[in-house]
């Protein structure tokens, strides 16, 4: 499981926890986000913006 | 926490000269609360009722030529602590019961005093009026990230019924704004007048279908109570509801027309803050992420300083999280002649607006049609009138640094 950063606010999605709210439950692998994912906190990044964080 | 005598705040000797100045982001709504006291505690005088218009828009016009702009910008080291001073945030929070209690005080003031039809016209917009400070400051909180400055945003955008602002914007205008798809962003040769038939709708139906697609997603109805629509909607409902079984029925009409007035003042706010203004379309079919250019500007003091500096708008939409009290302004950026109330006059009055902004736009884009968003009726005729050339369209999909 990894974890995508939003370079511009800081918004992290991390596959193991999902976003709930946004509708994509724990568990749901970045891949399997839609292609027009934007940031869901500051809605300047799209997703192939997000940057995977180092462990 | 232990404090060093070099830097005890951590703004690294940074003074914050606005700190208390934010507190007319408080003082300047509450003007709408002034008239109906003076007109029942003072004098029974319509006159009290206009003391919030007179104020928006002579005496804050008037004090933003006098007082002039602001260029300073806080240094990036000191933002950080900045951003933590709960100092700012509980600003905010204090103008939440201050505009209910405006906007509560006013509509029982109609209920319970006979006035003439321009005393009621007062109190329509002076109240809108504080509605619109309410967008504002619902604009604000709604963009943090904490659960609740998102709930304090909700109850405040309840009193004028426009909840749904807070998907709306965030998620719709921020991601689509200064495009054709964005119907809050404002086109070159389009009225106000023309605007709000395309901007209050427009808003509404994309928060409804974001909602829509999100709840779709969580495998929940779009009726069920997480939709943050219907949430807000819930609360209007309920104190519009109440206030009309206490006052009776002959509240509604004016009630709705004070919640236009302050709706309208969010449309004013969008007409003129990206008026014209374009993204590119990349070879990707995306737009070019928002840039500081794609905003107009005003770093007039006083303005700024009743509007939670709302107006440096660049940097609000390249930094949409960045609290108010951090946000910076650039060079070159498109300027407004005046803060937003001034403007908003030149606004009511089209002739004079496309007078006053169509040069600075093209001043803005450098001439440049690509980068220029038309009213499509009038792209025509705004080439022929100010002499504009389509560059020679770029082949293969290659889009000009």
């Amino acid at each position: 499981m990894s974890r995508y950063q939003c370079p511009e606010c800081g918004y992290e999605y991390d596959e193991a926890a999902g976003d709930p709210h946004q509708g994509y439950p724990a568990g749901t692998r970045w891949e399997a986000l839609p292609d027009s994912f934007t940031c869901p906190d500051c809605a300047v990044r799209y997703k192939e913006d997000f940057k995977p964080v180092e462990e | 926490m232990t404090s060093t005598a070099s830097a005890p705040s951590g703004l690294a000797g940074y003074v914050d000269r606005k700190r208390r100045l934010w507190l007319f982001s408080l003082g300047v709504p509450m003007l709408a609360l002034v008239g109906p006291l003076l007109y029942v505690l003072v004098s029974p005088q319509v006159i009290w009722l206009w003391v919030s218009t007179i104020f928006a828009y002579i005496v804050i016009p008037a004090l933003d030529a006098v007082l002039g702009e602001d260029l300073s910008n806080p240094p990036e080291e000191a933002v950080p602590a900045l951003e933590a001073d709960p100092y700012y945030r509980y600003v905010t929070y204090a103008l939440v019961p201050i505009l209910w209690v405006s906007f509560l005080v006013n509509i029982i003031f109609l209920g319970y005093y006979d006035l003439p039809w321009y005393g009621t016209l007062a109190v329509i917009i002076s109240t809108g009026g504080s509605l619109g400070f309410g967008l504002n400051l619902g604009h604000e909180m709604g963009h943090k990230k904490t659960e609740l400055e998102r709930w304090l945003a909700k109850i405040t955008l309840a009193l004028g019924f426009y909840g749904h602002f807070f998907v709306e914007h965030n998620r719709g205008h921020h991601r689509d704004v200064a495009t054709p798809e964005d119907p809050a962003s404002s086109r070159m040769g389009e009225s106000i007048y023309r605007f709000v038939f395309r901007e209050m709708p427009g808003a509404f139906f994309r928060a409804w279908d974001l909602e829509a697609q999100r709840l779709e997603r969580c495998g929940k109805s779009v009726w069920s109570l997480d939709n943050e629509v219907l949430q807000p909607a819930l609360i209007s409902a309920v104190l519009y509801g109440g206030l009309i079984a206490w006052l009776g029925i002959e509240i509604l009409p004016v009630m709705l027309l004070i919640a236009f007035w302050g709706a309208f003042q969010l449309t004013l706010a969008n007409y003129i803050e990206h008026y014209g203004l374009l993204r590119r379309k990349e070879p990707s079919g995306r737009y070019e992420r928002c840039q500081p250019h794609h905003s107009w500007n005003s770093n007039h003091l006083f303005s700024n300083w009743a509007l939670f500096h709302l107006q440096r708008h660049s940097d609000h939409h390249a930094h949409p999280t960045r609290r108010y009290q951090s946000l910076r302004d650039f060079p070159d950026l498109p300027r407004l002649p005046s803060g937003y109330f001034g403007m908003y006059l030149l606004t009511y009055f089209p002739p004079l607006w496309f007078k006053v902004m169509d040069k600075r736009l093209l001043d803005a884009v450098g001439r440049d049609p690509s980068r220029i968003n038309f009213l499509p009726a009038k792209r025509e005729l705004l080439m022929r009138r100010y002499g504009l050339v389509d560059a020679a369209a770029p082949e293969g999909g290659e889009v000009a640094a």
